[in-house]
């Protein structure tokens, strides 16, 4: 028995689980937790591509402090005032259109990747740290400067707008 | 048995039993120490009636936490409120997977090499930071699913707290990362024997940030805001009683003796002894590593983790609980600014010496 294909689907249909139930969940702190459990089981699958730093990255930014800031808005936010908020049919069409857009997306870049194809992590493997330093600043040093830049901006605006009115 | 099963399956699982079973014992003898060293320093008698000088009061502590009757309050969400402390302490327990307890060579158990640490992973010291982020969730969920007042105002206190002071202690790390080129836990211990310096000297700076920022991470006294009790009752355990009460605590003192070890792993040399190529102290090792040259380890890497781990007990006794928003203050104004100048400090001192 292969251990890996077992452990593969194993995290995958927790991840799967973990995305429905997070969709349909009315309580939104339960679907968070959901949440949390659909990017821990991905890390996982993470770690059986071998790609052990984007494992923990992914655990580290995604479980530990994106959802975590969810939680804290979740918790002092009323929720019902922002349902009575959210925009009605429009809101809900162009959610839809995005939605599907996206998925066919991600069919067509599926599609072309054929199955038993080497992954695109396997190269991330052993001294994952190091290829990965020297990836990001060698070889693909502007665009790393350029999304760093963004995120700059992004927290600038953060700042801006929080921010007491004098 | 194949011997794949036996090297990749049962080797593993004897060595998770016996790190949890040691880490649980030390936790419950941790509660009897740290009263005794708090009685010591306010003058007081420190527990002694449960056996000679008090010492199976742990043991009568936790056959009380388990016979007491566990309470669920009747509004409560019930299935996080019991899911909150399990997922408190699995990351706590986890993160003890990949501590050096020794090393410099491995044990020879039935013809089999037993290393004396679970796992070393290349990105060892990023899996850390990566483990101990999902422990908040416990504490913010518990507080939630009470549904109470004192126990919500004490999770949103501990998020943000954690939030914010996760920042400086993933950056007090990086040094200790630049001077030894590795993220692997042993690798960082290893090269430190190389360098025959351990790094709390030149990263005195990070370990101070690094030390600080692990108090506030563990929420013990003087960051123990969210379970201050003069304003929130107990903060976020509030509404717990019994066996789940006992594993928030359990949590809280595994994660403080794992801060410790990853301390004295990054900045004090791990297992290795004082000035380990200064063959005139080889004195130290007692003649232990005849035997096996990974036994002193232990004893020196025990030794560091306790004498860390009264620094935490001394300043739950000498510093006063710090107000909320002071905290906040220095998280943001200082820790953070001093980590990321460490940083670069490190990085210009490691690039004029290249030279």
């Amino acid at each position: 028995m292969d251990w890996g294909l077992v452990l593969f689907y194993f995290f995958a249909a927790l991840a799967v689980v973990g995305g429905v139930m997070m969709i349909t969940r009315k309580n939104a702190v339960h679907s968070a937790v959901y949440l949390v459990l659909t990017f821990v089981s991905v890390a996982g699958i993470y770690i059986l591509l071998g790609a052990d730093f984007l494992f923990a990255v992914q655990v580290l930014v995604y479980a530990g402090g994106i959802v975590v800031l969810f939680l804290f808005v979740i918790m002092l936010v009323n929720l019902e005032e922002s349902r009575r908020l959210s925009g009605g049919k429009l809101h809900l069409a162009a959610s839809a259109v995005l939605t599907c857009l996206l998925f066919g997306m991600l069919a067509t870049l599926f599609g072309r990747v054929a199955v038993g194809q080497p992954s695109v992590a396997a190269p991330l493997g052993e001294g994952n740290l190091q290829l990965m330093g020297i990836a990001l600043f060698r070889d693909y040093m502007l665009p790393f400067e350029v999304v760093s830049l963004l995120l700059l901006v992004a927290m600038i605006g953060a700042i801006v707008l929080g921010r007491p009115r004098a | 048995m194949s011997d794949a099963l036996i090297r990749n399956f049962i080797i593993p699982l004897v060595q998770v039993l016996v790190v949890l079973g040691v880490a649980a014992g030390a936790v419950a003898y941790m509660t009897l120490v740290e009263r005794k060293i708090l009685a010591f320093m306010q003058l007081r008698l420190s527990p002694r009636r449960v056996g000679p000088h008090g010492l199976l009061q742990p043991i009568a502590d936790g056959i009380k936490l388990l016979l007491k009757e566990d309470i669920t309050p009747a509004r409560a969400d019930r299935a996080l409120f019991t899911l909150a402390p399990i997922i408190t302490v699995i990351p706590a327990f986890t993160a003890l997977a990949l501590i050096p307890f020794s090393g410099g060579g491995s044990f020879n158990i039935f013809g089999y090499p037993v290393s004396p640490w679970i796992a070393d992973v290349n990105v060892g010291v990023v899996f850390l930071l990566a483990i101990s982020s999902l422990g908040v969730y416990g504490i913010m969920l518990g507080g939630w699913a009470s549904n109470s007042k004192y126990p919500l105002l004490g999770s949103l206190r501990s998020a943000a707290q954690m939030v914010s002071y996760e920042v400086p202690f993933g950056f007090s790390i990086i040094g200790v990362l630049m001077l030894s080129g590795t993220a692997s836990m042993v690798g960082i211990v290893e090269a430190q024997q190389k360098a025959h310096l351990w790094y709390f000297v030149p990263q005195i700076l990070g370990l101070f940030i690094f030390f600080v920022s692990g108090v506030a991470e563990t929420n013990r006294l003087p960051f123990d805001l969210p379970e201050a009790e003069a304003e929130l009752v107990a903060g976020f355990h509030t509404e717990y009683s019994g066996m789940k009460f006992a594993l928030y605590m359990l949590a809280e003192y595994t994660s403080m003796i794992v801060v410790a070890c990853i301390v004295t792993t990054l900045f004090f040399g791990g297992w290795l002894r004082p000035f380990p190529s200064v063959s005139a102290l080889a004195w130290l090792n007692f003649g232990l590593d005849k035997l096996n040259p990974a036994l002193p380890g232990f004893f020196w890497f025990f030794l560091k983790t306790f004498l860390v781990l009264f620094v935490y007990l001394w300043l739950r006794g000498t510093f006063p609980r710090y107000r909320y928003d002071q905290l906040m203050k220095l998280g943001w104004y200082w820790m953070i600014p001093l980590a990321i100048a460490n940083v670069i400090l490190t990085g210009g001192v490691l690039l004029l010496l290249r030279r």
